[in-house]
């Protein structure tokens, strides 16, 4: 019963995937593509890895699918003017997309004997965290160089986008939504969700320690929910220059380093925790990495500043 | 008693699926989309709400069953709402 269930998934998502590089339109490419996220979800938790379905669902989908949809938005113009490309680009881009596919299809269909893992040993010293939950353990203690390279990295995609404001419009706010009515049910909705919202996200990140979740997916959800308002009209997106939100912005991965930092005195070097207090850090440095995330995702997404600072 | 329970549960959960099923016959053959967002909005609520009608003597206590129709509740208020917009905008 399980493997027809499976096997229903994997067809539906192949079949979703051609859909997706077959759709002319970008916009409806792009709706394809939540959908398809939401069903690699349901695919990873049928791996039992549920925290990887956690991170699709909000990330995958939710956050990278409004992206799109805002970048399909702004390229509506555009898009049918420009000359389709010629045929040996065409020809070129097929067989770089062929290669590519038949190494992938050779790496899973051909693997080594043994397949080399180091999750015995991950799960072996996880007591040494004080965390519960393995994932957490990987990204907070055993690789947590790269976890908060992540975050770095997230912060110069939002200074990317950014600098594609123009310089009249720099330190200004984003232009988020159309002119909504006081009395719109999306300003209902926006005064309604956002406080189970935030209680949800507060949950996910502090359960992340034992359970799936945590600060990345509770992030997510606090993104969400100020979009939601900044959409709404509920709050106006606040100006990019605005000291308190880079404070936000910078708060978690100062933190993070701040603690690295600390390693070299309190325990054996940079990015270590003495063993007694490394859940109560680790759980701090989430907290700190939930609010930077949320801010960095939702500015994101608002896009870069087009209304002009009123002096 | 367990019996009973495994007959309440299946006989829920099927309820439930007929009702997709339905919404989503009503999606496919409606002719505009206030009507097939009328059938889809039958899906999301009264099927999703009989399903978990019917998982709820699983869910081993008092936490799991709040988190079950709390999942159910948030459908129906964010369903209540997208539709509404939807409909709006094609107005």
């Amino acid at each position: 019963m399980a493997l027809v269930f499976d096997i229903g998934i994997v067809s539906l998502l192949i079949a979703i995937g051609a859909w997706m590089i077959m759709a002319r339109d970008t916009l409806v490419a792009v709706i394809i593509f939540v959908v398809y996220g939401l069903l690699m979800s349901i695919a990873w938790v049928r791996l039992s890895a549920v925290d990887v379905a956690l991170t699709e669902a909000a990330i995958g989908s939710g956050i990278t699918g409004m992206l799109l949809l805002s970048a399909a938005a702004r390229l509506r113009q555009t898009e049918g003017a420009g000359a389709r490309p010629s045929f040996p680009v065409c020809v070129a881009a097929g067989s770089l997309c062929a290669l590519i596919s038949a190494g992938l299809a050779g790496v899973v269909l051909l693997p080594a004997d043994v397949a080399p893992t180091l999750a015995p040993l991950a799960v072996a010293n996880l007591a040494d965290t004080g965390l519960e939950n393995p994932v957490a353990g990987v990204l907070f203690a055993y690789r947590a160089l790269d976890t908060l390279l992540e975050k770095v990295v997230l912060l110069l995609a939002l200074l990317g986008v950014w600098s594609l404001g123009s310089d009249r419009a720099w330190g200004g706010a984003p232009a988020l939504g159309a002119y909504v009515p006081p009395n719109d049910i999306l300003v209902f909705f926006a005064q309604v969700l956002p406080p189970i919202g935030i209680v949800f996200a507060a949950y996910m990140t502090w359960t992340g320690a034992s359970h799936p979740g945590g600060a990345f997916q509770g992030g997510t959800v606090l993104a969400v929910m100020w979009l939601l308002v900044m959409m709404a009209g509920v709050a106006r997106a606040p100006p990019i220059s605005s000291t308190k939100v880079r404070w936000l912005l910078v708060a978690g991965p100062a933190l993070f380093l701040a603690v690295g930092f600390l390693g070299f005195v309190i325990a054996a070097g940079f990015l270590a925790y003495p063993v007694d207090y490394a859940k109560a850090l680790i759980v701090l440095i989430e907290i700190a990495l939930a609010l930077s995330i949320g801010v960095t995702l939702a500015l994101l997404a608002a896009g870069p500043p087009e209304r002009t600072l009123q002096p | 008693m367990s019996g009973l329970l495994h007959a309440f549960t299946i006989l829920a959960v099927s309820a439930g699926v007929v009702f997709f099923i339905a919404g989503t016959v009503g999606l496919v053959r409606f002719p505009d989309v206030p009507t097939r967002l009328h059938a889809l909005t039958k899906a999301d609520n009264v099927g999703l709400g009989l399903v978990v009608l019917g998982l709820l003597p699983y869910t081993g206590g008092l936490l799991g069953a709040l988190k079950l129709v709390s999942v159910w509740l948030l459908t129906l208020l964010s369903g209540a709402i997208v539709t509404q917009l939807i409909a709006r905008a094609v107005r």
